[in-house]
C-alpha cells in the first residue's frame, strides 16, 4: 500500500475504524444517546477528511478505487444524509422503544458501503460496496423487531436484494468474460482497442453483462419493473430507516451507475439508451400513477420515491454522448441533492406525526395540522411543492436542469413525459396540503429538538437554494468524473 | 524420488499418533454419560430420520453463521501464511487489521451472548 | 481425436434426443404436472419414452443405411483440462443402438403398463399424490439409461451408470415409509439403501478401473482406450478388467454383490420389470461387451468373468427354488439369467450375451409385469372381500395382514385371471428355453458357445442352472395358477384392465418370435453387431440343444409331479421341504448369504462406527475436549468477564426475546412465501427477460 492508496481511502478507512470502535464502545454505553452523538462526531470528522481531499484526483489500489471530484461530491452528500439520518432517528427510535446502539453502527456501516460505491473503479469493488451498503440496510429495515411489519420488510428486502445482487454478479462475470477484466479502465481500453478486430472482446456478452448490471443497480434505486419491493419495505421499516434508505441507497446506486456506464459502457449507448429511456419513462409513470391511490403516507412516499428514481434516470439516457454527458451528470447530481434535502424534510414531518404501533401514518391523520402546528404544516407544504416541482423550491430547479439536459441530448419525448408525470404527481402531493389546511382534524405531533431542526432547516434550505441555485449547479458541474 | 515423500510420511505418522494418543487419553480419563438421543448419528443438528422439510430453531443458524464467519477467517490465513515472508511487514499489518476487525465482531458477539446456547 | 468418423448424413444428428425426450417429459410433469389428471401424466411420460424409441429406430435405420459404421454425435463440450478433452458425445454404433432399442422399446411398454398399474397401486397404498412422482422418476431413468448406453466415453457411461443407480434407489424406495405390505415401516427405504450402498461398492471398482485407464492411457474415450490398450502390459489390462468386473457384479447383481436385487423388489412392479430385470441390471453386461477389445486381450480375466457368471447362474437358480414370493422367484431368476449373460460375454461370446440380453428383456419384463398383474388381481380380490364383509358386518378374518405377493396365498388363478395366465405361460416357456420360444435360441447359443470354446465347467454349470430354471418356473406356474385357491382373495381375484394387458401382449409376442433376431443360419444379430464387435458366427449344436431342451422338459415334468399333481393345500409346507431337509432350508433362506455378510462385514462396520461414535466422538471429543477443555475454559473466562462487566438482565432479556422472535419470524416467513416475494422476483425476472430479449433480438 502506497501513500497514495492511503489518501484515496482515508475517509473510508477512518470511518471503518471509528465504527468498529463505536460498536465496541456501545457495549458499555448505557445511554444510547451518547452512541448517537459519537456516531455523528465520526461522520463529521469523516466529512472533514473528505472535504480536505477537494481538488485531488487519483487512482488507488492498482485501479480498484478512484478519487475524483465526483466521488468527493457524492460522498459529501452521503455523509450529510448520514448526519440527517441520525438527527431523525435520535428521538424516533427512543420513542418507538427500539433504541439499540447497533442502529448507529449499522447506519455507519451502510454509509461506508455507499462511500465505497462512489469510489469504486472496479466492478468487483462495485459489488462489494453494494453488499456492504445493502446488508446493514436489510438489518435496519427489520430493526423494529419483533414488530412483524418491520421483520417482513427486512426479510423481503433481503430476499429480493440477494436476488438482484445475483444479477449484478452475473453481469460482472459476463463482462469479465467479454473483456478479460473487471477494472473499468481496462474494460474500456479493451473495448477501444479491439473495436474492429476479432480480439478477446465479445460485444454481445458485454451488452448482456451491462444490462444485468443495470438490472441489479436498477433494483437498488427502485426503478420499474424492479421496484416492487419498495412500498412494502418502506412501509414496514422504521420511518427513520426509510428516510435514510430512500436517500442514501439512491445516491450510492446512481453514483455507481453513472460511473460504470459513463466510463466503461459508452460504446454500448446505442443499445442501452433506448432501454434506459423506457425504464425511466415506466418508472415515472408507474410511481406517480400508483401513488395517487395510496392512503398511507409512507406508502405514498415510497411510490413517490420510485417516481423520482425515474426522473434521475433521465440523466442517464444520454450517457453515451460526450457533449451532453457533463451537463446531464451535473443535472443528475443536482437533482440528487434536491431530492435528498426534500426527502429528509418530508420524512421528518412523517416522523413527527407517527405514533407507536403504526398509528398516525394515514394521510387523513394530517387533517388540522395547518391550524395547530403552522410551522410544521408550512414546511410540509414546501416539501410537497418541491417534490411536485413547483416554485419556489429546489424541486423545480432540479427538474429544470434535468429536462434541459435531456432536451440537449435530443430526447424530446422523454422530457414531455417528465412534465406530464410531474403534473400527475401534483394531484397526490397537493392532496396532502389540502388535507392539512382544509380538513378539520386533531393532528398530534411530537416535539423533538433535532427532528424539528432538521425539518425546518430542510424547508428553509429548499426555498433559499432555489433562489440562487447557480453555485450548487456549478459545484455539481465541477464534480467531474475522472476519465481514464 | 520416494525420499521426497518421507516428510509427508513422518507428518502422517505424527498426526495419526497424536490423534490416537488423544483418543486413548480421552478413553482413559473421560466421563461416560450415554443416552439414546446422544447416540444418534450426527447430522448437523437434524434428526436423521423423518420428513425432509421441517422447522429448525433459529438459534441454530446463529451458531452456524458465527462458525462460518470464523471458519473463513482461518481459510484466509492459510494462503497468507504460505506467502508470509514475501509480503513482509505490510502483510503482517494487513493481517493484524483483518484480525482486528474480526476480533471486534467476536467481542461483540460474545458480549451480546450469541455464543451461549441457553 | 475421435477415431470413429463423423458425418452429417442420416438421422444421426438426432441422437441427443434420446435423452432430451424423457428429460422434457419429466420436466413438464415435474413442474407443470401438479394439476394434470393422471391419464395426461402417464401418457405424457409414455410419449416421452416413445419419442426416444422412435429416435432409436431412426438411428438404427441410418446405421443400417450407412453400412453400420460407428458415428460420434457431438453435443456440447464438457471437461477440457490439460490433455484431457472430454465432450458430451453420443456414440451411435450397432451395439449402443441395440441397447437403445431395448431400453426405449421395453421402457415404453412398461410406461404404458404403469399407467394402469400405478393408478391402482397408489389407491391401495392411500397416497394418490405419488402417481406423478413415479412417472417423473421413470422418465429420469430412461434419460440416465440412454446416457449410459449412448455415451462415447467411460466417464459419460459412468454418469449414466450413477444416474440409473440413483433412479433405482429412488424407485426401490418409492414407498419409502412402508414395507412391501403397506405397513408403516422403513423396510422399503432400507431396501433402497441396501441397493445403493451395495452398488457403491461396485462403483468403487468401476472408478478404480477408470482411474487406471486414465493413468496408463491418458484417456477414457472408448476408441482411444481401445487403440492404446494392446500396447500396455497385460497386468494393467487384467487390473482394469477385473476392477471393472467389480462394478459389473454390483450393477448386474453377480456374486458377491447380488444381494441387493432381491430386496429391490420392494419397488413397484413396473420398476422391477424395467430397472431390475430388463434394462439397468444389464448395464454390466453391456459394459463388458462394450469393453470387448480390453477383455479379449486377457484370457485369464475372461475366464474369471465367465466363471463368475456361471456360478452366479447356478447359485441364484437354486435359491429361486426355495422362494415363496412371486417377485422374489423372478428376482433370483433374473440374477441367474444375468449370470448366463455375464458368462457369455466373459467367454467372448458377445453376440450370444447380447442376444440373451435382448430376449431376456422381453420375457422377463413380461413375467414381472404379469406377476404385477397377479398381485394386483389378488389385491383387488382382497379389497372386494373386505368391503363385502364390512358390508355384512363381519370384521374378523381380514384383520390379518394379507400378502398379495405370497404364492402360498394363490392357486387356481387360471380361472379368475385367464389373460394373465396365458401371458405368464408364454413368459415361462420362453424363460425355460422351450423350442421355439425366444429364450430357447438365445440360451442355446450361449450353451453352444461354451461347449465349443472349451469352457466345460461353464457349460455344465449353465446347463444345470437351465434345469433349475425350468423347475422353479414350473413350480411357480403350478403354485400360482393351478390347484385350488388357498386364500379367499385368490378365489375372488379379478383380471387386470386392457391398459395393463395390452403391453403384455406385445411383450408376449416378442417373447415368442424374439428368437428370430439371430436364428442359426441367418445370424441377423451377429451380422449387425459385427460392425462393432469382433464376432464369430455361433453354430447351432444339435446335441447341446437337445440336451438342454430335454432337461427343461424333464424339470417341468418333475415340478408337475411335485407341485402339479397334488396341489398345495393352504398352510401345507413345501413338499420339497421334507425330502431335501437342510438343503431346502438353505434355499429358503438364500443360503444365509445376507446373514453371513452381516456377520462378516456389516457388523464389523457397525462396531467400527460405534467405536468412532462412542469413544472417539462422544467420550473424547464431546465429553473431554468439548465439555472439559472448551466449555471449561469458556466458563472460566466468562465468569471473570461477564459477572464483572455484563448487564445480566440485558442478556436474559435478549434470550427471552429470541423465542418470541423465532415465532414471529417464521410467521413472517410463511406470509412472505405465500406469494408476494415470489411475484416480486417474477416481476424482476420478467424485466430482465424483456430487456435481454430486446437487446439480443433487436
Amino acid at each position: 500500500m502506497t501513500q497514495l492508496d492511503f489518501i484515496t481511502v482515508l475517509p473510508i478507512a477512518f470511518l471503518t475504524f471509528w465504527v468498529c470502535a463505536l460498536l465496541l464502545a456501545d457495549l458499555f454505553i448505557k445511554r444510547k444517546g451518547l452512541t448517537a452523538v459519537l456516531a455523528a462526531v465520526g461522520l463529521a470528522i469523516t466529512l472533514g477528511l473528505t472535504l480536505m481531499q477537494v481538488g485531488r484526483s487519483a487512482l488507488g489500489f492498482n485501479g480498484m478505487l478512484v478519487l475524483d471530484g465526483f466521488s468527493i461530491f457524492v460522498q459529501t452528500l452521503l455523509l450529510l444524509s448520514g448526519l440527517l439520518g441520525i438527527a431523525l432517528a435520535y428521538g424516533y427510535i427512543r420513542r418507538m422503544k427500539i433504541e439499540r446502539g447497533e442502529y448507529y453502527g449499522l447506519l455507519l456501516f451502510s454509509i461506508i458501503g455507499m462511500m465505497l460505491m462512489a469510489q469504486a473503479a472496479d466492478l468487483i469493488m462495485v459489488f462489494l460496496a453494494l453488499e456492504t451498503l445493502s446488508i446493514p440496510l436489510y438489518v435496519l429495515a427489520a430493526f423494529a423487531r419483533p414488530n412483524p411489519d418491520s421483520e417482513e420488510s427486512g426479510l423481503k428486502y433481503f430476499l429480493l436484494g440477494a436476488f438482484a445482487g445475483g444479477f449484478v454478479l452475473y453481469g460482472i462475470a459476463l463482462i469479465y468474460g467479454a473483456t478479460g477484466s473487471t477494472q473499468l479502465a481496462q474494460i474500456i481500453s479493451v473495448v477501444n482497442l479491439s473495436g474492429g478486430f476479432e480480439g478477446i472482446y465479445n460485444p454481445t456478452l458485454m451488452l448482456i453483462g451491462a444490462a444485468l448490471v443495470l438490472v441489479g443497480l436498477g433494483f437498488k434505486v427502485a426503478a420499474v419493473p424492479f421496484h416492487m419491493w419498495t412500498p412494502d419495505v418502506y412501509q414496514g421499516a422504521p420511518t427513520a430507516v426509510t428516510a435514510f434508505m430512500a436517500a442514501g441507497a439512491k445516491i450510492a446506486g446512481f453514483a455507481a451507475l453513472l460511473r460504470v456506464f459513463a466510463l466503461a459502457f459508452p460504446t454500448l449507448s446505442a443499445d442501452l439508451s433506448p432501454v434506459l429511456w423506457v425504464i425511466s419513462a415506466l418508472t415515472m409513470f408507474g410511481g406517480n400513477l400508483i401513488a395517487i391511490s395510496q392512503t398511507n403516507i409512507k406508502r405514498m412516499l415510497a411510490y413517490s420515491s420510485i417516481a423520482h428514481a425515474g426522473y434521475i434516470l433521465m440523466a442517464f439516457v444520454p450517457f453515451g454522448d460526450p457533449k451532453v454527458l457533463p451537463v446531464s451528470v451535473a443535472a443528475g447530481l443536482f437533482y440528487l441533492v434536491a431530492y435528498t434535502l426534500t426527502n429528509f424534510g418530508t420524512w421528518g414531518v412523517v416522523i413527527a406525526l407517527e405514533k407507536a404501533e403504526g398509528k398516525g401514518l394515514e394521510i387523513s391523520d394530517y387533517a388540522g395540522l395547518g391550524r395547530k402546528y403552522p410551522a410544521l404544516a408550512a414546511a410540509m407544504t414546501v416539501f410537497m411543492l418541491s417534490l411536485t416541482g413547483m416554485p419556489p423550491t429546489l424541486g423545480l430547479v432540479g427538474k429544470f436542469y434535468l429536462f434541459r439536459a435531456v432536451l440537449e441530448g435530443g430526447y424530446v419525448w422523454l422530457a414531455v413525459i417528465g412534465v406530464i408525470t410531474s403534473l400527475i404527481s401534483a394531484y397526490y402531493y397537493l392532496r396532502v396540503v389540502v388535507t392539512m389546511y382544509m380538513h378539520e382534524g386533531e393532528a398530534q405531533t411530537e416535539r423533538e429538538f433535532w427532528l424539528g431542526l432538521t425539518t425546518l432547516g430542510a424547508a428553509v434550505l429548499t426555498v433559499l437554494i432555489s433562489l440562487t441555485p447557480q453555485w450548487l449547479f456549478i459545484l455539481a458541474k465541477d464534480a467531474v468524473l475522472m476519465l481514464f | 524420488m520416494l525420499l521426497e515423500y518421507i516428510a509427508i510420511g513422518v507428518l502422517l505418522f505424527l498426526a495419526t499418533a497424536v490423534a490416537a494418543i488423544a483418543i486413548f487419553l480421552g478413553e482413559l480419563f473421560g466421563p461416560k454419560r450415554k443416552s439414546d438421543k446422544k447416540a444418534q448419528p450426527y447430522e448437523s443438528g437434524m434428526l436423521p430420520i423423518g420428513p425432509g422439510t421441517r422447522r429448525m430453531p433459529v438459534r441454530f443458524y446463529l451458531i452456524a453463521v458465527l462458525f462460518i464467519l470464523f471458519d473463513i477467517e482461518i481459510v484466509f490465513f492459510l494462503p497468507w501464511a504460505v506467502v508470509f515472508r514475501q509480503l513482509g511487514l505490510f502483510g503482517l499489518i494487513e493481517m493484524i487489521i483483518f484480525i482486528g476487525i474480526l476480533l471486534v465482531g467476536y467481542i461483540y458477539a460474545w458480549k451480546k451472548g450469541a455464543l451461549e446456547w441457553e | 481425436m475421435h477415431l470413429s468418423e463423423t458425418t452429417t448424413t442420416g438421422f444421426f444428428y438426432l441422437a441427443p434426443w434420446i435423452v432430451f425426450f424423457p428429460v422434457i417429459g419429466l420436466l413438464i410433469n415435474a413442474f407443470l404436472g401438479k394439476r394434470f389428471p393422471e391419464k395426461v401424466i402417464g401418457w405424457l411420460a409414455s410419449m416421452a419414452s416413445a419419442g426416444s424409441f422412435v429416435i432409436s429406430v431412426l438411428l438404427a435405420y441410418s446405421l443400417w443405411a450407412s453400412g453400420g459404421h460407428a458415428q460420434s454425435v457431438y453435443v456440447a463440450p464438457w471437461i477440457h483440462i490439460g490433455n484431457l478433452a472430454l465432450d458430451w458425445t453420443f456414440r451411435v454404433d450397432t451395439l449402443s443402438v441395440t441397447m437403445m432399442l431395448v431400453v426405449s422399446g421395453v421402457g415404453t411398454l412398461i410406461h404404458i403398463y404403469a399407467i394402469g398399474y400405478m393408478h391402482e397401486d397408489v389407491r391401495f397404498k392411500h397416497d394418490v399424490g405419488r402417481y406423478r412422482r413415479f412417472f417423473v422418476f421413470l422418465n429420469l431413468f430412461i434419460a440416465a439409461m440412454m446416457i449410459l448406453v449412448g455415451g462415447d466415453s467411460y466417464l459419460m457411461l459412468f454418469v449414466g451408470w450413477e444416474g440409473v443407480g440413483l433412479c433405482s434407489f429412488l424407485l426401490i424406495g418409492f414407498w419409502y415409509d412402508m414395507d412391501t405390505l403397506g405397513r408403516s415401516s422403513w423396510a422399503n427405504s432400507n431396501a433402497a439403501k441396501k441397493a445403493f450402498v451395495t452398488n457403491r461398492i461396485g462403483d468403487f471398482g468401476f472408478l478404480i478401473a477408470g482411474f487406471l485407464m486414465f493413468w496408463y492411457i491418458g484417456s477414457v474415450q472408448f476408441d482411444e482406450v481401445f487403440a492404446m490398450a494392446p500396447g500396455l502390459q497385460s497386468g494393467v489390462i487384467v487390473a482394469i478388467t477385473l476392477f471393472m468386473l467389480i462394478g459389473v457384479t454390483g450393477k448386474s447383481a453377480q456374486i458377491p454383490l447380488y444381494v441387493w436385487l432381491p430386496d429391490a423388489m420392494a419397488g413397484p412392479t413396473p420398476v422391477s420389470a424395467l430397472i431390475h430385470a430388463a434394462t439397468m441390471v444389464t448395464a454390466g453386461v453391456y459394459l463388458i461387451a462394450r469393453s470387448a477389445p480390453l477383455y479379449t486381450l486377457v484370457p485369464e480375466a475372461q475366464f474369471i468373468v465367465a466363471m463368475t457368471g456361471a456360478v452366479t447362474a447356478l447359485f441364484a437358480a437354486t435359491i429361486a427354488v426355495g422362494q415363496y414370493d412371486i417377485k422374489k422367484v423372478l428376482a433370483y431368476s433374473t440374477i441367474s439369467q444375468l449370470g448366463f449373460m455375464v458368462a457369455a460375454v466373459g467367454m467372448g461370446a458377445f453376440v450370444a450375451g447380447m442376444f440373451h440380453l435382448v430376449t431376456h428383456a422381453f420375457f422377463k419384463a413380461l413375467l414381472f409385469l404379469s406377476a404385477g398383474s397377479v398381485i394386483l388381481g389378488l389385491e383387488r380380490g382382497h379389497h372386494h372381500l373386505a368391503k363385502h364383509e364390512a358390508h355384512e358386518g363381519h370384521h374378523e378374518g381380514h384383520e390379518e395382514v394379507f400378502d398379495p405377493g405370497d404364492m402360498r396365498n394363490m392357486g387356481g388363478l387360471r380361472k379368475t385371471m385367464p389373460v394373465t395366465f396365458w401371458l405368464y405361460i408364454i413368459g415361462t416357456l420362453a424363460l425355460a428355453g422351450i423350442f421355439p420360444f425366444a429364450g430357447f435360441w438365445s440360451k442355446d447359443e450361449i450353451l453352444a458357445d461354451a461347449f465349443k470354446e472349451g469352457y466345460t465347467a461353464v457349460y455344465w454349470l449353465l446347463t444345470i442352472a437351465a434345469f433349475f430354471t425350468a423347475f422353479y418356473m414350473g413350480r411357480q406356474i403350478w403354485m400360482v395358477f393351478f390347484g385350488k385357491p388357498r386364500h379367499e382373495a385368490a378365489a375372488h381375484a379379478e383380471e387386470s384392465p386392457l391398459i395393463m394387458t395390452a403391453p403384455l401382449m406385445v411383450l408376449a409376442f416378442l417373447s415368442i418370435v424374439g428368437g428370430a433376431l439371430n436364428l442359426p443360419g441367418l445370424h441377423t444379430l451377429t451380422l449387425w453387431l459385427e460392425h462393432t464387435l469382433e464376432v464369430h458366427a455361433g453354430e447351432f449344436v444339435l446335441s447341446v440343444a437337445l440336451i438342454s431342451t430335454a432337461l427343461a422338459l424333464l424339470a417341468i415334468l418333475i415340478s408337475w409331479l411335485i407341485y402339479g399333481r397334488k396341489p398345495l393345500e393352504a398352510g401345507q409346507p413345501d413338499p420339497l421341504k421334507r425330502p431335501l431337509g437342510f438343503l431346502f432350508t438353505g434355499m429358503e433362506n438364500k443360503w444365509f448369504v445376507d446373514e453371513g455378510y452381516w456377520a462378516v462385514f456389516v457388523n464389523r462396520y457397525v462396531d467400527l462406527a460405534r467405536f468412532l461414535a462412542d469413544v472417539v466422538d462422544w467420550r473424547f471429543w464431546h465429553d473431554w475436549f468439548h465439555e472439559k477443555v472448551i466449555a471449561g475454559t469458556y466458563n472460566w473466562l466468562s465468569h471473570i468477564f461477564l459477572n464483572r462487566y455484563a448487564d445480566q438482565k440485558g442478556i436474559d432479556a435478549f434470550f427471552n426475546g429470541l423465542g418470541e422472535i423465532t415465532r414471529k419470524l417464521s410467521a413472517a416467513t410463511r406470509r412472505v412465501q405465500n406469494g408476494f416475494v415470489r411475484s416480486y422476483a417474477l416481476a424482476v425476472l420478467l424485466g430482465v427477460v424483456s430487456i435481454l430479449g430486446y437487446l439480443i433480438l433487436k
